[in-house]
């Protein structure tokens, strides 16, 4: 337990990182920094886009899956890990 | 043996299906809370923070943050050691222009509604934005008009080829005519017969006026261009005749004045010769140009205080008859002149010879004339169809681009002022519309100053060994190519040698 928190803590301390949110694999965040209603939008949003690009990259090939996923605006870059049961996101803005 | 042997396509076939409609809707989701277990009820505050924090206990919880932690770890860092979107190049974006190949595309094709196809000899744009095409329609050929052919020429609206927008109908078929600057509804034109027409669009097809038969022209007119007056009513137009004269649109009975294009300054007519181009250009209203059947470009004054002092100097430099005669909009100072099988680009100041020409084409040349948006590029016409575009400080032996618009001869060539478009008119009376890709149509960094100095060696090189400089420059693309080749390989050799060194003192120091 204190492992997680340390590592929650070592990610938002890094330069530009401007909010984490851990969502389960139904959708419902578990931790978040953001305020509510950003945490519920990331969450739903994310969840969507994130099964969607998993199914993308098996589609093209069974034997591949999804690592990584980032998605860079004009504001800040949204960085998704998945992982089978959860997935951690983090918004940074980079330039800053 | 069937047929069917000697297929080795597979069978297949093909039919088509209507199906049902099915109408559907892209809708947006609104994310409520959800995928709370059944036991949970998302806005009781305490059940959904005792479920946290169960899933916070989970051990499969736990590993998996760790893990994923640290994955985000390296790419948080990763974002903050390089900036991967800063704009390392912003110079040099620009050039992004230039590395498309040069290309140009059909847009319409105007052709002569008549039976009997005569030569598109002159094309006139609308000055005001360009949406509408004159095109003077003649047969050239001496006797050869029939009773059928048409004396008409016709104004298009671009967009429509279909058919013309208006058609003028002289006495005469025209040679030449021109919209006036001033004025687009009205256009003034010159017949074959010698004849000087105008016309105002809005009174419809008939001239509105026309000049005297004893006081025009003895020969076709081959050119007519507005000037640059006040009343915005004057225009001068040159034969083969021998003459230039300058008429007021409201009087056209008989000509304001009169040139005759006598050598030796005396107004002989039968010494005169015969004008077959014109140029004017409205920043210089005084000076006009001339250029002739004889090879000859004549450089005028018109307001020179004796008649004789009207014609002020000769330009000899083509084997034929000077078909177009153009300034440089940017650098009035140097005219292009087309004629025989060259084109040639010429400095007022040098008499002797041109300060740079192409190579002898494999086809006559019959029209051309300046970008107005690029001083370095041109465009000529010639017999075999094929629509040229120079670009002078990218190649000066070929054209940066050509086009074969159609199989027959082309006669004539007018760009818009926007510099993209550009009309040609063939000998069966075809008129195609063309635009040309944005790296020949805009104006490029440093162009005018490098055309300048450019423009600056030339001169200088003509006047110093009075030959004037050959279109292929001072290094021959070979040369260029075996001079990059000797640096590229003494850089690679001096490498090399240095490696070797380094080599041979690390192993030596390696040895006990």
């Amino acid at each position: 337990m204190a492992e997680v928190e340390e590592t929650l803590r070592r990610i938002q301390s890094q330069k530009g990182v401007q909010g984490i949110v851990i969502v389960n694999s139904e959708g419902i965040p578990i931790k978040t920094t953001l305020d509510n209603s950003s945490t519920v939008q990331y969450a739903g949003l994310i969840h969507q886009l994130v099964m969607k690009a998993r199914s993308t990259v098996r589609d093209i090939d069974p034997q591949n899956d999804l690592t990584f996923l980032r998605i860079r605006s004009k504001k800040n870059e949204i960085m998704i890990a998945p992982d089978k049961d959860y997935f951690l996101i983090v918004i940074q803005n980079p330039s800053d | 043996s069937s047929l069917s042997h000697f297929q080795q396509t597979l069978k297949i076939s093909s039919k088509s299906v209507n199906t049902e409609r099915f109408e559907s809707e892209s809708r947006g989701l609104n994310h409520m809370e959800g995928g709370w277990p059944k036991d949970v009820d998302p806005n009781d505050m305490e059940q959904t923070i005792r479920f946290r924090k169960k899933v916070e206990k989970d051990e499969s919880y736990m590993n998996s943050i760790l893990q994923l932690g640290s994955v985000m770890d390296h790419y948080i860092r990763q974002n903050n050691a390089i900036n991967i979107y800063q704009d390392y190049f912003t110079e040099d974006q620009d050039i992004d222009e230039g590395q498309e190949a040069p290309s140009a595309k059909t847009i319409n094709v105007f052709r002569d509604p008549n039976e009997v196809k005569r030569t598109v000899t002159c094309l006139s744009w609308h000055p005001d934005g360009g949406r509408k095409l004159a095109a003077a329609y003649c047969c050239l050929e001496f006797q050869k008009s029939s009773k059928d052919l048409s004396p008409d020429s016709y104004i298009w609206d671009i967009e429509n080829p279909n058919q013309p927008e208006l058609a003028l109908k002289p006495a005469s078929p025209l040679v030449c005519l021109d919209y006036n600057p001033k004025d687009p509804h009205t256009l003034v034109g010159g017949s074959y017969n010698g004849q000087i027409v105008y016309w105002d669009t809005r009174r419809g097809s008939q001239p509105v006026e026309l000049s005297s038969v004893e006081h025009s022209h003895r020969d076709p007119v081959y050119k007519i261009i507005w000037l640059q007056s006040k009343t915005g009513t004057d225009a001068f137009s040159a034969s083969t005749d021998g003459q230039v004269l300058w008429w007021d649109v409201r009087k056209l009975n008989e000509p304001t004045e009169r040139l005759v294009l006598d050598p030796g300054r005396e107004g002989n007519l039968d010494r005169a010769l015969g004008a077959i181009s014109l140029e004017f250009e409205a920043t210089m209203p005084t000076k006009f140009m001339v250029g002739t059947e004889q090879g000859l470009v004549v450089s005028c004054n018109r307001k020179a205080k004796t008649p004789a002092e009207k014609i002020v100097c000769t330009y000899d430099g083509h084997h034929g008859p000077i078909y177009a005669l153009h300034r440089n909009p940017f650098f009035p100072k140097n005219f292009l002149t087309v004629g025989d099988w060259t084109a040639r680009i010429w400095s007022e100041d040098i008499r002797d010879s041109s300060i740079m020409w192409t190579r002898y084409q494999m086809s006559y040349l019959t029209d051309a004339c300046w970008s107005p948006v690029r001083p370095s590029v041109f465009f000529t016409t010639k017999m075999d169809g094929v629509l040229d575009v120079w670009d002078v400080l990218f190649k000066q032996n070929n054209p940066t681009l050509s086009l074969k618009v159609c199989d027959e001869a082309l006669y004539s060539l007018r760009v818009q002022d926007n510099g993209r478009f550009v009309a040609c008119g063939s000998q069966i009376g075809a008129a195609t519309l063309l635009e040309i890709c944005s790296g020949l149509s805009t104006l490029q960094k440093n162009e005018k100053s490098l055309l300048a100095a450019v423009r600056h060696n030339d001169n200088k090189q003509s006047r110093e060994d009075d030959t004037g400089r050959d279109a292929d420059g001072d290094e021959s693309p070979e040369q260029l190519i075996a001079r990059a080749e000797e640096d590229f390989y003494s850089v690679v050799e001096a490498e090399r040698k240095r490696r070797e060194e380094r080599h041979r003192v690390s192993t030596n120091h390696s040895k006990p």
